[in-house]
């Protein structure tokens, strides 16, 4: 019992790793709300192009989202990272990790967003094209507003996914969280930084899923 | 010489509507003088949504014509459609009111970005509107909260808040529970009395004979017979309307 207390939450460990684990948490902050952003904006794109009538537009969308949510996220990012300056690109961590969520999430918030604008009534496109709303306005004061209410757990599950899946960008040595913890952990000998690690994911995710579950309860409650 | 004749506020032309190799609409032509409402019967199938439909281009006709004030509705770019869309007011069996805004502001939407008028006018005109249908307390509510009749009034209050000049009706009453219809249907009787020009698709036959200036029937894509309520209802001449009408009584009874 000691020797599992020693080697997993060691406080003194934990306090000498704390000032490295709070500049990685610092970075991880940062790259989430650049990919949730880069996601969200393009999975929205993306998934009003695949809601679209016009089977030129819609099947590339389709092919896109499909391919991008089959390639395992980590081999996505390991082929930018080491495959770019190949083609004469060098980029810093950082920016190999965004554009590698960026691909990957388009194509899973596009797949919610989509399924959320095929959740609102054709009656309702109707009435405001009928009411000589523009297309466009449509979308934006008709659809959308009800197509993002009817996948909001969704949406915001798949935030917490990004989250984490953010702890990824350690194999590409950008100085997060989890990147981090390891160096602690190499250091001292000790796990107890990267449940310390965990435990800050934890304490940010927690209410999150709560608040999700909260939702989901309250959706089938009322359907 | 004779007297020029008065514009019709709605003209539809040798209509033609096909769903791929069915033919829904043949050639179809209906005048709607100004004020005048039109009351279209006939059964299932017949045409006569694809018809309303057609009118504000929610169906794209396969041939044909359709003027609104002697504007033309086809041929014309997106734009002037949408422009041409506003003078065309449709009211839907389903209200379709936009769930996620209160009642005022389904009254506002299209009168702000369509319309673009100032937001102090859109307000005033939805309040105008919803009085006139019975439902100003209702202006901050959620449709959600609203019965079915109370949510059809405030649709075409939607529809009228954009001053257009045709109002098209398709089975407003037939999603209501009975004891909700009679509100609906003396709304569309104060709008008649007010001077609207209207085609309304119903099966309130009562309020055809009441309320209808010409009464059409349509069979099989086509307009079978049209005149006034009492040749119509006293006076039919077709088999074919002589049968639908004894179905419709049967039914009723
Ligand atoms: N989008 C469509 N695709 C294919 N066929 C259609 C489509 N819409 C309507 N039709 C067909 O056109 C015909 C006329 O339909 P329409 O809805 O205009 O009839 P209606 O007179 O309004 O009938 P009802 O009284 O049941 O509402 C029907 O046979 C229908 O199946
Ligand atoms: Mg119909």
């Amino acid at each position: 019992m000691d020797t599992i207390i020693n080697a997993f939450f060691n406080i003194d460990i934990m306090r000498q790793a704390a000032p490295l684990l709070l500049k990685g948490a610092w970075v991880t902050l940062q790259l989430c709300a650049v990919v949730i952003v880069l996601g969200i904006s393009g999975g929205l794109t993306l998934g009003l192009l695949a809601s679209s009538k016009n089977a030129a537009v819609r099947l590339p969308a389709f092919l896109f989202i499909d391919f991008f949510r089959a390639i395992p996220p980590l081999i996505l990012l390991i082929l930018i990272y080491a495959g770019l300056p190949f083609i004469g690109i060098r980029v810093p961590p950082f920016v190999a990790v965004c554009i590698a969520f960026l691909l990957n999430n388009s194509a899973y918030f596009a797949e919610i967003f989509r399924s959320g604008i095929k959740s609102v009534s054709r009656g309702q496109t109707e009435a405001a094209r009928a009411s000589g709303l523009s297309p466009a306005q449509t979308q934006a004061f008709v659809i959308l507003p009800q197509a993002v209410r009817n996948v909001l757990p969704d949406l915001l599950s798949n935030v917490v996914e990004i989250v984490k899946l953010t702890s990824i960008a350690s194999v590409v040595s950008l100085t997060e969280l989890l990147y981090s913890a390891n160096m602690a952990r190499a250091v001292t000998y000790n796990s107890s930084p990267l449940v310390m690690a965990a435990l800050m994911y934890l304490v940010v995710l927690w209410p999150l899923v709560r608040v999700i579950s909260r939702f989901q309860r309250g959706l089938s409650i009322s359907s | 010489m004779s007297a020029p004749q008065p514009l019709p506020t709605l003209e539809i032309t040798a209509l033609e509507k096909r769903f791929g190799d069915t033919q829904v609409l043949r050639s179809i032509d209906l005048k709607v003088a100004n004020g005048e409402l039109v009351f279209v019967i006939g059964p299932s199938g017949s045409g006569k949504s694809t018809m309303l439909r057609c009118c504000n281009r929610l169906e794209e006709p396969t041939s044909g014509a359709i003027h609104v004030n002697g504007k033309p509705m086809l041929g014309i770019t997106r734009r002037d459609l949408d422009r041409m869309r506003l003078q065309v007011g449709m009211v839907f069996q389903g209200f379709f009111l936009y769930p996620h805004l209160s009642v005022l502001k389904n009254v506002t939407l299209a009168q702000r970005k369509a319309l673009k008028r100032p937001a102090a006018e859109a307000d005033a005109r939805a309040l105008e509107m919803l009085d006139k249908v019975g439902l100003k307390h209702k202006a901050s509510a959620m449709p959600g909260e609203l019965s079915g009749g109370q949510q059809q009034r405030v649709a075409i209050a939607r529809a009228l808040a954009l001053d257009p000049k045709v109002m098209l009706f398709d089975e407003p009453t037939s999603a209501l529970d009975p004891e909700l219809v009679g509100s609906v249907l003396k709304v569309m009787r104060d709008l008649r009395e007010g001077g609207m020009t209207m085609i309304v698709v119903s099966h309130e036959m009562q309020f055809a004979r009441e309320a209808a200036d010409r009464v059409v029937f349509m069979d099989g894509g086509v307009i079978v017979e049209q005149g006034t309520p009492s040749e119509i209802f006293g006076n039919p001449r077709s088999e074919r309307l002589r049968a639908f009408l004894s179905r419709v009584s049967g039914e009723a009874a």
